[in-house]
Order: C-alpha cells, then sequence, then structure tokens
C-alpha cells in the first residue's frame, strides 16, 4: 500500500509497486488530463509534478512515492489561470492539444527554476515533443509567462 | 452482460461518469470564446425539435450547435466552421457549439452530412459553402417564422447577433423562440449564400473553441474515456505485416493480478484487464509465436535497391505533354539525377485506441477517427451486426496526419470486446503504433531535363516509383495519389513527361499529411534547383521562368523574395533554400535557412508564403503551415523507418526521433490571398516544401545536393 497526495487529496493505492505513476493517476485516481504518449520518458505528455519537480510519470513507478505530493495539469490551478495556461490561451498554443498538460506542466516547473529563460534557455530545457509543430508559439507563450509570473 | 439499462440511460450514464469530470465550458477570453462541450458529441437516442436542417441545431436557449462532419485532430476545423456558419445564420458567436455528426445518421440518413471523412485539407474547402447553405437557409426561416408571428413581410425583418428584429417597430424575437417553427418552414427557394467581399465574421482572428479545454486537461480524447463495466485491453499485431499467430505461451503470466485474459485474433493477440498496465505488462510477458512467411526475409536495403531498379520498368504514363523522346535528343545540355525516400511513419501523439461496446443488435465505438464512416464498417464487418445499428461516437483526436484515416484500431476493439462479452477499451502502445503503421510509402524519382543552348528548359522527364496505398484500386496502372505533386505540377515546358511505375510490397502504406506531394515535392523542388544550377541561373529566377503563365506564383514568390531576404549575403557555412507548389488550392512556398556546421544541420529560421484563397482565420491559416512545416521537417530531418526481417526496427521516439524545440526553426508565416478565389486547404501544404528547401539550403550553404532523406547520418561535408 501507497499513500500520495495528488492535488492536495490523500490517496491510499493498492497497486504493484512497479506501477508507473502515469496509470495510476489515469486509472486509480481517475485523472486523465496526464497524457500517455510513448512509455519510456521520451515525449513528457505525462509530465506532472512529484514534490514540486517535473516527472515524466511514465518512467516513475509507484512503489517509490510513498508520502510524495503530485500535481497534475487539474490541479495547476482551480482556475485555468495559472500564469503558464493564461500565457498558452493568449498565445492560441495547442492545436490537437494532447501534448499540451505535459507542456504546461514542464514549462510550469521550470520558470520556478529560471524564472526569465533566452530561446537558448527555453530550447534546452523544453523537450517534450509536439507532433502538431505548435513551437513556434510554445516559445513565446513560455516568455509570455515568465513575465507574467515576474510581475 | 450485466448491463441492463436501457440504451438513453446507458449512454447518459456514460456521459457523466466516464472520468468524473464536470463539462467544464466556457473557460477563458469570454468576449471570444463560445462554449463548448468536453465531449463533442451527441446522444445518438436524443431527439432535436429544434433541428432545422442535418447540420444545425436551435435549441430554446437560443445555444447553437452545428453537427460537424471533419475530425477535430488540431487542424482548427472544429473552430473554422463555426466561424463561417455563424457568418451567414448571424448568431452570437458566443452561443455556437460544434459537435461531431452521427456517422450512423449519415448511413440512415442517405450521406445526410456527406463524407465523414478527414483528409485531402478539405474540411473547409469541400464543407465550407455546405455551412454557408446550412446558415443561411436556416436564418431564412427564423426570419420567415418571425414574420409569420408578427404577420408582417419578411422583408421587413433582420437577423443578427441571434434575435430577428422586425425593423418598422423594433420588436424582436430570440432565434429560440422562433426555432420549432423555423423547423416547419418552407422557403420557395434557398438563399443565396454570401460572396466573400460580404464576409464580416469570416476572415476574423478568432480564438480557437478547444483552446479552453487544452489547456487544463478537461478535452476528452478517445483514450480518457470509461463507460460501465469496460476492461483495458493491450494488443500487438503480428509484426511482419500479414502474418498470423502460431501460437501463445500464457505460462508467464499465469497467476497475475488483473483477471487477466488472453485474446487471439488471427494476426493479433489481445491480454485483457481490469487495468491497462495490467494488460500492458502481461502481454509483454507472453512468448508469443507468429507466422510470417516469406516476408519475414525481406529488408530494407531490398525494397530500396527494388523501387530504384523499379525505375527502368515499363510505367504509365500519368502526364505527357508534347514529346519528351523526340526534343531531349535536341537539347544542347542534359542532367539526369535520381532521389529517393524511405518509409516513414505518422506518430500522432494519442497512440490509437478504441472503445467498443458490443451487443447482439447494436454496437457502440467511442474513438478519435478521421473516418467515422469507414469505422463505422469496420465495426459492423467486426461484430456481424448490421451496420445501421453500428454508432461511432467520434471524440477529439492527438493527431492524426492520415493515420486515423484507417480504423484498424476499431477492428480489433470490436473483435476483443465481442470475444470476451464486455465493453473493451483498447489501447495501442507507441511501439505497436511505430511497427504496425500505414507508412508513407517508399519511392524514387529519375529525373531528366535538357535544355536548349541559351540555357532555356525545353524538356522535363520523370519516371517515378511508389506504392499505393489501395492497389486494387489502381487504374491502367496508376494511382493519382502517388503522382499528386508530379503530374499537376505547375511548371511549364514544352515537353513534359510523367511516367508512373507502381510498386508494393507486404509494407503496408496510406496517405501521410500531404500524401503523394510530401515526397514528390521534395524530388521536384530539389531537381528544379539543380536545373537553376546546371545553367546559372539562380533559383528563384528559374522557378519565375517555367512559372510565368501564374501569377498567383508570382505573388507568392514576391512575398518570400521580400520577407525572406533572397539574395542577401550570408556568412560561411550557411544557406537560404527555397521551393514552391501548389497543392489542395493553395499556393505555398517557403525559404529556409540554415547553418551546417561540423556536419551538423540546424534549420534557423523559415518564411512561408501562402495564397489559399479566402482566408477563414488567419491565425488558422498560420498555425497549420507552421504545424505542418514542422511535421515535415521532422521527416526530412529524422523521418526513416527501416525493416529488418520483415518488421520494423523503430518502436518509440528514442529510435524514430521527430522535431524538438531545439530543432524548431524560428518562423514566419504571411498571407497573400487571391481575392476572390475560393478558399484553399492549408493542412497539408505546408509539410511538402520544407523538405526540399531545406536540402536546397544545405546545398547554398555547402554545395552538397541531398537526394535522399532523411538528413541525418549523411555526410554534410564535401562537394556532391
Amino acid at each position: 500500500m501507497v499513500t500520495i497526495k495528488v492535488n492536495g487529496t490523500s490517496h491510499r493505492l493498492d497497486v504493484e509497486n512497479e506501477t508507473p505513476l502515469l496509470w495510476v493517476l489515469r486509472e486509480e485516481v481517475g485523472l486523465t488530463g496526464t497524457k500517455y504518449g510513448c512509455g519510456i520518458a521520451q515525449c513528457g505528455a505525462c509530465t506532472v509534478h512529484v514534490n514540486g519537480q517535473a516527472m515524466r510519470s511514465c518512467a516513475v513507478t509507484i512503489g517509490g512515492l510513498d508520502g510524495a505530493e503530485v500535481t497534475t495539469i487539474e490541479g495547476l490551478s482551480s482556475d485555468s489561470r495559472h500564469p503558464v495556461q493564461q500565457a498558452w490561451l493568449a498565445e492560441q498554443v495547442p492545436q490537437c492539444g494532447y501534448c499540451q498538460s505535459g507542456q504546461i506542466m514542464a514549462t510550469a516547473a521550470y520558470l520556478k527554476s529560471n524564472p526569465n529563460p533566452s530561446d537558448a534557455d527555453i530550447d534546452a530545457n523544453l523537450t517534450n515533443i509536439c507532433r502538431c509543430g505548435t513551437y513556434e508559439r510554445l516559445r513565446r507563450a513560455v516568455h509570455r509567462a515568465a513575465a507574467l509570473m515576474r510581475t | 452482460m450485466t448491463i441492463n439499462l436501457s440504451r438513453r440511460s446507458f449512454i447518459t450514464t456514460t456521459l457523466t461518469a466516464g472520468g468524473g469530470f464536470a463539462l467544464g465550458i466556457g473557460i477563458g477570453e469570454t468576449a471570444e470564446a463560445a462554449t463548448l462541450s468536453v465531449r463533442p458529441w451527441g446522444d445518438e437516442a436524443a431527439r432535436y425539435p429544434g433541428e432545422i436542417n442535418a447540420w444545425v441545431v436551435i435549441n430554446p436557449d437560443d445555444s447553437v450547435i452545428i453537427r460537424y462532419g471533419r475530425a477535430e485532430m488540431g487542424q482548427g476545423s472544429f473552430t473554422a466552421l463555426p466561424q463561417i456558419l455563424t457568418e451567414e445564420l448571424e448568431c452570437d458567436w458566443a452561443f455556437v457549439k460544434p459537435e461531431y455528426a452521427s456517422a450512423n445518421r449519415n448511413l440512415r440518413d442517405n450521406k445526410v452530412y456527406g463524407s465523414l471523412s478527414t483528409g485531402g485539407s478539405r474540411a473547409v474547402r469541400e464543407t465550407g459553402e455546405m455551412v454557408q447553405q446550412a446558415g443561411a437557409s436556416a436564418r431564412e426561416r427564423l426570419i420567415a417564422a418571425a414574420a409569420k408571428r408578427w404577420n408582417v413581410p419578411a422583408q421587413d425583418c433582420v437577423a443578427a447577433m441571434s434575435k430577428v428584429t422586425h425593423k418598422p417597430t423594433g420588436r424582436t424575437f430570440r432565434f429560440g423562440e422562433l426555432a420549432a417553427e423555423a423547423a416547419a418552414i418552407k422557403l420557395d427557394k434557398e438563399p443565396a449564400i454570401k460572396t466573400p467581399d460580404a464576409f464580416k465574421f469570416i476572415g476574423q482572428r478568432i480564438a480557437r473553441l478547444d483552446v479552453p479545454l487544452k489547456i487544463n486537461g478537461t478535452a476528452m480524447y478517445g483514450i480518457d474515456l470509461a463507460v460501465p463495466d469496460m476492461v483495458q485491453a493491450a494488443i500487438m499485431a503480428c509484426p511482419v505485416f500479414g502474418g498470423t499467430v502460431k501460437s501463445v505461451d500464457e505460462r508467464a503470466i499465469a497467476g497475475r493480478r488483473g483477471n487477466l485474459q488472453v485474446v487471439k485474433l488471427k494476426d493479433a493477440v489481445a491480454v485483457v484487464a481490469d487495468r491497462y498496465f495490467r494488460a500492458k505488462a502481461a502481454l509483454d510477458a507472453l512468448a508469443i509465436e507468429w507466422e510470417v512467411g516469406a516476408a519475414g526475409a525481406t529488408d530494407s536495403a531490398q525494397f530500396r535497391k527494388a523501387y530504384i531498379d523499379a525505375l527502368d520498368q515499363k510505367g504509365a504514363d500519368a502526364r505527357h505533354d508534347g514529346n519528351v523522346d523526340a526534343a531531349m535528343p535536341t537539347a544542347a545540355k542534359v542532367i539526369e539525377a535520381t532521389y529517393d525516400v524511405p518509409i516513414i511513419a505518422h506518430a500522432p501523439m494519442e497512440p490509437l485506441n478504441a472503445i467498443a461496446h458490443v451487443l447482439p443488435d447494436r454496437v457502440d465505438v467511442w474513438v478519435g477517427t478521421q473516418n467515422a464512416d469507414l469505422a463505422l464498417t469496420f465495426a459492423a464487418q467486426a461484430s456481424g451486426v448490421k451496420p445501421e445499428s453500428v454508432f461511432i461516437h467520434n471524440t477529439f483526436s492527438g493527431g492524426g496526419f492520415g493515420r486515423r484515416l484507417r480504423p484498424d484500431e476499431v477492428a480489433q476493439a470490436v473483435a476483443v470486446a465481442k470475444a470476451i462479452g464486455k465493453p473493451v477499451k483498447l489501447i495501442w502502445s507507441r511501439e505497436e503504433e511505430i511497427r504496425q503503421g500505414r507508412y508513407r510509402t517508399q519511392a524514387a524519382i529519375r529525373f531528366k531535363a535538357g535544355f536548349a543552348a541559351d540555357g532555356t528548359a525545353i524538356a522535363l522527364d520523370m519516371r517515378n516509383s511508389a506504392g499505393s496505398s489501395n492497389p486494387q484500386n489502381a487504374r491502367n496502372g496508376l494511382d493519382p495519389q502517388t503522382t499528386q505533386g508530379l503530374s499537376n505540377t505547375a511548371y511549364k515546358l514544352p515537353n513534359l513527361r510523367v511516367v508512373s511505375i507502381l510498386k508494393n510490397t507486404h509494407v503496408p502504406l496510406g496517405p501521410w499529411r500531404a500524401p503523394g506531394h510530401s515526397q514528390n515535392v521534395f524530388f521536384v523542388e530539389s531537381f528544379i534547383d539543380e536545373m537553376a544550377h546546371a545553367v546559372g541561373k539562380d533559383p528563384v529566377a528559374l522557378r519565375r521562368e517555367l512559372l510565368a503563365h501564374r501569377p498567383d506564383f508570382q505573388r507568392v514568390l514576391d512575398l518570400l523574395v521580400d520577407k525572406g531576404d533572397w539574395g542577401k549575403p550570408m556568412p560561411a557555412g550557411k544557406g537560404r533554400g527555397i521551393a514552391i507548389h501548389d497543392s489542395y488550392d493553395s499556393v505555398v512556398g517557403m525559404i529556409a535557412e540554415v547553418a551546417v556546421a561540423n556536419g551538423e544541420v540546424k534549420v534557423e529560421r523559415v518564411v512561408i508564403a501562402c495564397d489559399c484563397g479566402v482566408v477563414v482565420n488567419p491565425r488558422g491559416v498560420e498555425t497549420q503551415l507552421e504545424g505542418g512545416m514542422i511535421y515535415g521537417l521532422s521527416a526530412a530531418l529524422f523521418g526513416e523507418i527501416t525493416i529488418k526481417n520483415g518488421r520494423v526496427e523503430q518502436g518509440n521516439f528514442d529510435t524514430y526521433p521527430v522535431v524538438r524545440l531545439k530543432d524548431a526553426p524560428k518562423t514566419e508565416v504571411y498571407l497573400t490571398p487571391t481575392a476572390g478565389k475560393k478558399w484553399g486547404g492549408v493542412g497539408e501544404p505546408g509539410a511538402t516544401m520544407i523538405q526540399p528547401a531545406v536540402t536546397n539550403a544545405i546545398f547554398a550553404a555547402t554545395g552538397k545536393r541531398l537526394r535522399s532523406l532523411p538528413i541525418r547520418g549523411q555526410n554534410l561535408t564535401g562537394a556532391a
């Protein structure tokens, strides 16, 4: 039995230790905003925050997470007004949208460590895949979110 | 079966229980944002009393539902088509809500929505005018209903912002108050639709309806849904296409948790469990033997050689202007080159998946598909239930790019659900998605160009070998899709020939974003560059010459040259390349700037110019061109699926890399629409010309001509 807190709510989980956090969130907790894209920590569609750090939840097993605090896209804000979400809306980033939960979660965590990134910083540190090719707008949105967070 | 609720309540329960989310509606920029359901599919059993025609429903509360016949897989027509409807209906944008049209109704009601297939960049191009007509016809009925109530002439009434106003008195009715009566109105003749000069709402930079749902996790994709009593399935089909299941050794999963059940299909093995992660882990642990046949001895090197060798075989003329055989010997100068490309996969972010619920007399499938009509056919075939009793509930798709035009996953989900007698959600792993693609064809081409003594191009001969997505549909040795971009090239020479040699292997093929064009534009636009350099002409100058008859191309070139700094000096190791093409009724050109250092290429900047005629939503056009460009750039830089022992060697993004932020160039898009030209498609064109624009830029930077893709792994140092 493992207990984790997801978006502030405790969940006592009866699952095998090797179960990826991604599937615990989707199938046990019932939060489907976190997406399956590759299963091997390549694409980042499953990015969530574990104790404040961005992690690719498909490659994190539940056994080591007892007591962890997890934030998913559903818990990033209660009203879609987190600065990164506002920036994503303003720049109209999503197309199919499937990768965007992960993009937003990765960006929200990254901007805490680097509140004023350059394009080169963004390119080097935000490595999630988007197949629709929203990168141009995404890069702009990261700058916009950074500006919002600084004010 | 344990489900004993009525069908209606079953679906209703499903819609409220699945996933447990509230219907998060209308979050965000309220001035611009209309409302949109996170689950944009209707209740099949419901009646629509306010339905004015098959396309438009106006409810008593003034909400307007547009029944949307196309998939929303990111391309944005879920916003563009409502925008077109609003223009004609004169409704308040905040009241418009798109929903998927019913494939079942489309079948039973004589194709009332036309084709539900979403491909060929035609959502707006082919549906736009139907939606316009639906809006106009609905508006005139609402006006007629109001006029009847007031007993006044209809021409004294006007519709605006979801109200009909009697101009002389200022009296008004809301659309919702009139909807039921309007539905009964018969018009003497249907109203004419607006011409582009009258558009007010079309052409505006409206925010996408789906974006608010896609920034907070509420948008529901097929993979996110749940129905009562549903179990989960993982599946693996024979890794050698066309092979079958020989045996399955289940000992390794004996005693595992999750109520595991192995389902053997003819060509695939599925494991069903209470949770997907248990099903997937068990599937991975099974020992499966496959019957693979002769295809199990094939590999990519063989196929590449076969497609290039096929260029010497007899083919069929897809086009022949003038007489190439007579003209070529008269040329003062002749150049030749052979190009080829490998097969590539689609890799949409959301792996294929479907939920199937099979009863003896009814089948329901929830799936994000580009082709709901075909999904219905597949589900009927796999279940044995008659098509009239099959219901497809289309969902948001996490990308499609052509892969979701062939719903293989629906046939599988239905077969598994039928076998176990429970609703099943079947999810492909990423590896399955990469290894069971409907790939872009391997292709090769041999060009020969002849020039007169003064450098004028007088003859162009192309011999192309490629595979057909539907070999059984080829006629006289031709599949129009394989020669797209060749046989309809806009370049005009007195002697021009396209010979097509169709060649298929055991590898299943399918349309990949801009099928045909996507490899053929790489071929043609690269060779046009070679032709320019062969006679010492600027690549833009030669294109202008051969496109003198096309003012639209000239204008796109003007804009590109201006915005893209064509001809301006660049430092050593950097170069610009250009490409331009007409597809899906849109002329799109690109200039790519690259830097080559230590044998590595970096695409630094891409400038795109486009004439797609009437623009429904400028931002929609821009994002499609940007996104298409990135999609094509992945193919150019990295795209390669290789076959060994008959099976795909790649399996995930580590071995099938795609463009990430660090690879994504700065991008600018400029539009130069021809006045009065009908709207062209923009979903696909961007994926094509980026490929030659980049390789032409590499040539400009290094003198190295790349005649194969992908770029990765090729030697970029030293002249060709």
